[in-house]
């Protein structure tokens, strides 16, 4: 079975893909191509929203929400905050530097390669099993989402936290030299 | 649920095509009405004047005058603005407030999609009015837009952290993110043993309701927290530069909003669309529900619209440090507090 089966879930989900990725992979060469800083960090919202998105196609509700909650509406507030309070001002014309166009370009493509590689290597040809579940059963993911990292990766999750809170109170100390 | 509303069943495209409908016309007479009751009518009382009196009956016709001038005024963009993100910024913030009324429910079947993340799709899309406004105020070329976008940003980011803390508290109490599951969890509850008034959370969650009350105030940028539009110090803020509709935009999402939270707020603490007496199951609920909840909606926007005509504003420091000192200590507080409670009970 190839993977773009014609089944009754599978044709209305298909659309929605090939829409959304289209709509993805253009905001993302315009991400990488525009002139403008702040532009870029717009078309860096198109990019995470369609990505939401596409989470939300493969039932997974609660890393969507979580992408647009964390992504847009903080990582990229921040981004925006920090663009206008220091550079981009309006009419100044181009304000992205070109230099590390290559190295960047390297990193991408072998960023690509390696993803490719592992998810290609890992899942070849099996199918998720979530097509054909109904919605009720996909409605638990988010109880499921918590029961597993509270109770099976309690541990990681508790070292994850004290890691960001470190992270956090050395940005602090870093920032204010008092 | 909602595909058997009056035993009637639609395909899928039909249901769909009706929700957006009454999404559409829902939102813009919230804003109208809030508008006229608390804006117009209330603050004019409050403030021992008579407020508008000419357009319709004792000035009811009032804003929707004030609709009808905005749509005829010329859509004035300034020289050197970012053309596309000036258009695209109220259209951003009006999205954000069109999509949290997608999860409030107003009957056991009413309610445009039932996600079993509400509350948290809720704070998800309201987060992402901040990026229409930042866009506003960059784009408009204009230093004190610049300046009112920043501001407006800096102070969603540090109330969009108490607002959802203060949720929390809710939502372990009801053990569900779900908008119909919290109403629920209100109706069955009891207090000392008696169950005939339920449990609305206000009286558990006193707490963060306050907070919440408080954060919302922030996240509508009006006063005592309207440093962002402040007039006297940055004219009008990151909507200086903008007319006719599109400033109606930022009018309607700011009152369509403030109907949202408002509502949030009637659901998460006040028991949403239920009513003490009446059977949820019954078919009733979902005539009494929608009045239950639209009375309760008017009385916490009593309280929103409450303080911002009576208090200051708040200066830039007292905002932030309100925010990071007082607020988010206290709703952790209060999350932990509710968590041992839940647990030990």
């Amino acid at each position: 079975m190839s993977i773009l089966a014609v089944t009754e879930v599978l044709v209305a989900q298909n659309i929605a893909f090939a829409i959304i990725a289209v709509g993805v992979v253009v905001a993302g060469v315009r991400l990488v191509t525009t002139e403008n800083v702040v532009h870029a960090a717009l078309w860096l919202v198109v990019v995470l929203a369609g990505i939401a998105g596409l989470y939300i196609l493969l039932a997974a509700e609660f890393t969507a929400i979580v992408q647009v909650l964390v992504y847009i509406g903080a990582i990229v507030v921040l981004f925006l905050f920090g663009i206008m309070l220091t550079r981009a001002r309006l009419g100044e014309g181009e304000t992205v530097n070109k230099k590390m166009r290559a190295p960047a370009l390297v990193i991408a493509v072998a960023m690509f390669a390696l993803m490719a590689y592992s998810l290609w290597g890992y899942f070849g040809s099996t199918e998720l099993e979530v097509m054909g579940r109904s919605t009720a059963e996909l409605g638990q993911t988010t109880a499921q989402v918590a029961d597993t990292l509270f109770l099976t990766y309690l541990i990681p999750f508790e070292v994850v936290s004290v890691l960001l809170l470190a992270a956090l109170t050395g940005a602090i100390v870093l920032a204010r030299r008092d | 649920m909602s595909e058997l509303i009056f035993a009637i069943e639609l395909a899928y495209w039909q249901q769909t095509l009706i929700k957006v409908l009454v999404a559409a016309v829902l939102i813009p007479t919230t804003a109208l009405i809030l508008g006229i009751v608390f804006l117009f009518k209330m603050m004019s009382w409050m403030q021992s004047r008579m407020g508008p009196q000419e357009a319709g009956p004792r000035g009811l016709l009032q804003l929707a005058a004030d609709g009808l001038k905005f749509l005829q005024k010329e859509d004035i963009i300034p020289d050197r603005a970012d053309r596309f993100v000036f258009k695209a910024a109220p259209v951003v913030v009006l999205a954000s407030t069109f999509l949290t009324y997608v999860i409030l429910p107003a009957g056991p079947d009413l309610i445009i999609e039932n996600l079993p993340t509400g509350i948290f799709f809720a704070m998800a899309v309201s987060s992402l009015s901040v990026v229409g406004v930042l866009m506003a105020g960059w784009s408009s070329s204009n230093k004190y837009a610049l300046m009112g976008g920043l501001r407006a940003g800096g102070q969603l980011i540090a109330y969009e952290l108490p607002l959802i803390l203060a949720v929390m508290g809710v939502v372990i109490q009801a053990g569900s993110l779900s908008m119909q599951d919290i109403v629920w969890a209100q109706a069955d509850g009891s207090m000392f043993g008696f169950g005939g008034l339920g449990l609305p959370f206000v009286i558990t969650q006193i707490v963060a309701f306050f907070i919440f009350m408080v954060a919302i105030q922030a996240e509508l940028t009006q006063p005592p927290f309207d440093m962002p539009v402040a007039e006297s110090e940055v004219v009008g803020g990151f909507h200086v530069e903008y007319t006719g509709f599109r400033f109606l935009f930022f009018f309607l999402g700011e009152f369509a909003t403030a109907f949202a939270f408002a509502a949030i707020a009637a659901t998460l603490f006040l028991g949403g669309w239920w009513v003490p007496g009446i059977d949820p199951n019954s078919a009733l609920a979902n005539i009494v529900g929608p009045i239950a909840l639209f009375v309760k909606i008017m009385v916490v926007a009593f309280l929103i619209f409450w303080f911002r005509f009576t208090y200051p504003r708040f200066r830039e420091d007292q905002l932030q440090r309100f925010a990071w000192k007082y607020l988010i200590p206290l709703a952790l507080a209060n999350i932990t507090i509710t968590g041992i409670l839940v647990v030990v009970l």
